[in-house]
């Protein structure tokens, strides 16, 4: 198995006459943090869903944890976790049963999910409060719990999407130890958001501007090359293609 | 004052005509509901199956079995059976009755002798064995008649029925004439408080509620705005069940038509308001069409008049009844198409319906929430 | 006496106390800023303020009237846009914009040139027949505040109006309000974007149910008194695992350049450098830098908390 969790050259991908990605090649070693921005109708989100193997490219070739995108697409989707900005959470469920619920979508035996579900509350700091509904967890502790969901299965590959948006500034950041933690042991994660606070966490961004990526790179150096002080300011310089 | 609610009123028309869908649902199912609930109440009293055991054979004896067999209330399933036979028949749901003719049934009537015309019933259902005793009956005093001149003692018999639908004026029950007007009520009760029922919790769930709050908009504007639109829909379903089903069901309308689509303006606006009373309190959209659905459904069903006499109810449950509006109109309705009533016969129960309308509205208006919580 | 003025607030649903004895007020043509995350209580604050929830004590008034006293007053003549989007999804722009022009009886005289200028302010003209439902986000919040802006508001409230929009919309929509404000209106907005802060007249921070802090957001970081560092790193992760655990420290938070901290009693910028080599966790420097909001915001929580 290759060392890269993505590795695709002129991915493509066109609608009709519309061309939604254009020649896209990049690699994503393990275990970085890797976000992806643009502006809506950029093509980030079809980009991803090829990645996911929700979609198949027009042009182009890659693999994803080490499968094929073409070929082996189904199997892309089993080493994936997703965590959805609206956090993909049962109410009315406690914290226990949510986890129970996305360990038997994903498919893994009984013995397995207790397993899992045992250190995944102990890991997120929840043992405690396994059997309270998660509707009343604080919004903090919730996305931590649909990480917690996302991760069950043990993905090579988990996607996040504006994972802490509207959450306070104490709760992002004991949830982005959880990611460093869980990137130092080899899980790579892709970071999709509009929330340019979230960008600064990654190891390397990728902007994309109509179907193109036009930087990817280390949100630090960016901002060192656009002279920006924020990533928000070299989002809209890049963006907007202005200089450096 | 006018603008604010012409605007609502606009929205809403709007909104309604880009459903497609649900208004195809709701202009459809209320043709549905027609046949289906004519039909299907009327199924028993027709073409119920019989067999025929014919031991007089004799043209007296045929005629009975022809005037008996003439309508369309008997189907004839089996004939000259075996009497032994008669157990498995019902058994098999072959037939319901047997008509059985005895060999003297000729002889019988020229001596001016009552012949014993045996009527077997399978009376597992009790209410088609009584419908099915008195038409037989009937027909065979009146079948007696013709040859009074035989038997002059049979000719003083005077007939007391004739044989035609009409006899079976039992109310509310036996055929399609008094269904159709009593449909029109029932299918129109049970539209028109869920449409409303859902019209403004919808709002709240969609969120544009919080924004309209916040504006000069007072409560009975936005109401007024969302009964309007629907009282349009619901009378044009109205008229609709009314012309279709009066055509399909040949019931013509004996009285005014005018006056019964006026009628039919003021009894819908009952059902309208009460499902904006409705849609005031509760929390999701869900919750507001069960709500419509329990309020409406039984009542409108049993205690209006539709099925089951009121007079014949318990004291209690006419209680109850008095505060359905159907049970007015169900007067009113049929009132008119079968009895060609005028507007002074109707007046009363107009009157009442109208004071619900008022009532209704009105509490509706008091009753809705200007904040969020 | 200002436009909005709220002083000693509270509210609580049950047990739960939402507002916690807020107090504040907004000065004509100015943009206020709420700011802090989900669930602190700024859209409750909003919701009072235009008179959409009631309140347990303390005193609200909108152009010096009583919003529990004279509720029809401030929702005829405010301007609000709560955090959904809140327009019919299924009617057009056009069809939306006439509807709220009729809503709030913008005389008819002038409601076409009002329509015909908003949409040149929110560039939504090429989009008049298209449905609400079927714009984008960015272009939904320009039409939702346009709707709000037809009947000529001088008091204007937003509930996170760039919610869930993308960076690019965002920054147009502040260039909006600030022209907004350059015209005199005056502006309470709330947002759960630090950066956002910047672009205010006066911010508050909301959180749990309290403000805080509140100033100008030029002058909110000086709350924060001690000096702060930076451990400029491309691996945070070691830097802040080693820091945190250590005494040298007193607050320590990550970031995504590296880890920020503030020193303990005695303690030394050096003394922190040769912890890190020691512990072979990389760094590339370590140096003062100024606080920032979500320095402030950090320092005021964690306070809030103990």
């Amino acid at each position: 198995m290759s060392d890269w969790a993505v590795d695709v050259r002129d991915l493509t991908r066109v609608f009709g006459s519309f061309t939604a990605v254009d020649h896209v090649s990049f690699s994503v070693p393990r275990g970085e943090i890797f976000g992806f921005l643009g502006a809506n109708g950029a093509g980030k989100t079809t980009t991803i869903r090829m990645l996911c193997g929700l979609l198949l490219p027009s042009e182009g070739n890659g693999t994803v944890s080490g499968y094929d995108i073409i070929r082996d697409y189904e199997k892309i989707k089993l080493r994936i976790g997703y965590m959805s900005q609206q956090f993909s959470l049962y109410e009315d469920l406690t914290a226990r049963e949510n986890l129970e619920f996305y360990g038997g979508i994903y498919g893994l035996t009984r013995r397995r999910i207790r397993e899992r579900i045992a250190e995944t509350l102990g890991s997120l700091g929840f043992s405690g409060h396994a059997d309270t509904l998660a509707a009343s967890f604080p919004t903090g502790w919730k996305q931590r719990l649909a990480l917690g969901s996302a991760l069950l299965h043990e993905p090579a590959i988990v996607f996040l999407d504006e994972p802490t948006s509207g959450v306070d500034p104490v709760s992002r950041r004991s949830f982005w130890l959880l990611i460093y933690r869980l990137a130092e042991r080899g899980t790579t994660v892709f970071v999709t958001t509009h929330y340019m606070d979230e960008a600064e966490y990654c190891n390397r961004v990728a902007i994309m501007r109509q179907g193109r990526i036009v930087e990817i790179e280390n949100p630090q150096r960016l901002k060192e090359r656009y002279g920006a002080a924020t990533m928000q300011d070299v989002f809209l310089k890049v963006v907007r293609g202005e200089g450096q | 004052m006018n603008r604010v609610l012409m605007a609502i009123f606009r929205k809403e028309m709007i909104q309604i005509f880009r459903d497609p869908q649900s208004l195809i649902i709701v202009l459809v199912m209320p043709l549905l509901m027609l046949f289906l609930y004519g039909y299907a109440i009327n199924l028993d009293m027709k073409r119920i199956d019989i067999a025929i055991i014919d031991e007089s054979r004799t043209p007296e004896s045929r005629s009975l079995v022809a005037h008996v067999t003439a309508a369309d209330f008997f189907h004839v399933t089996a004939r000259d059976i075996p009497t032994t036979s008669i157990g498995e028949l019902f058994n098999a749901r072959t037939a319901r009755c047997v008509l059985i003719i005895p060999g003297d049934y000729a002889s019988g009537l020229a001596a001016g002798v009552d012949p014993q015309v045996q009527l077997v019933i399978d009376a597992s259902d009790p209410n088609v064995a009584g419908f099915i005793t008195s038409y037989v009956g009937e027909v065979a005093a009146k079948e007696g008649a013709p040859t009074a001149s035989a038997s002059p003692a049979l000719e003083a018999a005077p007939s007391l029925f004739s044989v035609s639908p009409r006899i079976f004026y039992n109310p509310e029950m036996r055929s399609t004439v008094f269904y159709v007007p009593g449909l029109i009520a029932l299918i129109l009760g049970l539209i028109t408080t869920v449409l409303t029922s859902i019209a403004i919790v919808r709002e709240r769930e969609t969120g544009t509620m919080e924004q309209i709050l916040v504006s000069p908009a007072r409560p009975r504007q936005i109401i007024m705005g969302k009964i309007l639109p629907y009282t349009l829909i619901a009378f044009i379903d109205g008229l609709l069940i009314l012309v279709v089903g009066s055509l399909w069901f040949n019931v013509p309308v004996k009285g005014s038509f005018l006056l019964v689509n006026l009628m039919m303006l003021i009894y819908i606006l009952a059902g309208l308001s009460l499902g904006a009373l409705i849609s005031t309190r509760v929390k999701s959209q869900a919750d507001a069409f069960m709500r419509a659905q329990a309020v409406t459904n039984l009542p409108t069903m049993m205690l209006s008049g539709f099925v089951f006499p009121v007079s014949s109810m318990p004291r209690m449950f006419q209680l109850v009844s008095a505060a359905v509006p159907a049970t007015y109109f169900m007067q009113i309705i049929r009132g008119i198409i079968l009895k060609g009533n005028t507007i002074s016969d109707v007046l009363p129960q107009a009157g009442i319906l109208l004071g619900m309308d008022i009532l209704l509205v009105a509490l509706s208006v008091r009753s809705f929430r200007v904040r969020l919580e | 006496m200002d436009p909005i003025v709220v002083r000693g607030l509270c509210k609580s649903y049950g047990k739960v106390q939402a507002v916690k004895d807020v107090s504040f007020s907004v000065t004509r043509g100015s943009i206020f800023g709420l700011i802090g995350p989900d669930g602190g209580g700024k859209t409750t604050l909003m919701r009072i303020i235009v008179s959409l929830l009631s309140f347990g004590s303390g005193e609200v008034f909108f152009q010096g009237r009583r919003v529990d006293r004279e509720p029809d007053y401030v929702r005829a003549h405010v301007g609000y846009m709560p955090q959904r989007f809140s327009l019919y999804q299924d009617l057009t722009v056009e069809e939306n914009l006439r509807f709220f022009g009729d809503l709030f009886e913008v005389p008819r005289a002038e409601v076409k040139a009002r329509r015909e200028r908003l949409y040149e302010f929110s560039g939504l003209a090429p989009f008049g027949t298209r449905r609400a439902g079927a714009l984008s986000g960015g272009m939904k919040q320009k039409l939702a505040l346009s709707c709000m802006l037809l009947h000529a508001p001088e008091v204007v409230v937003l509930d996170e109006p760039t919610f869930g929009v993308d960076p690019v919309s965002r920054a147009d929509f502040w260039q909006i309000l600030q022209s907004l404000r350059d015209q005199g209106i005056t502006i309470l907005v709330s947002t759960a974007y630090m950066d956002e802060a910047l672009q205010c007249d006066r911010v508050a921070l909301v959180y749990k149910g309290r403000i805080l802090a509140a100033d100008l957001p030029a002058r909110l970081p000086d709350h924060f008194t001690d000096p702060l560092f930076l451990v400029d790193t491309d691996a945070p992760l070691a830097a802040y695992e080693t820091i945190s655990s250590s005494a040298l420290c007193r607050e320590c938070s990550l970031f995504g350049e590296g880890v920020h901290f503030t020193l303990a009693a005695g303690a030394a910028a050096e003394g922190v450098a040769e912890l890190l080599k020691d512990r072979r966790a990389s760094f590339r420097s370590i140096r003062p830098v100024p606080p920032g909001l979500e320095d402030l915001f950090l320092l005021l929580m964690k306070e809030e908390i103990l």
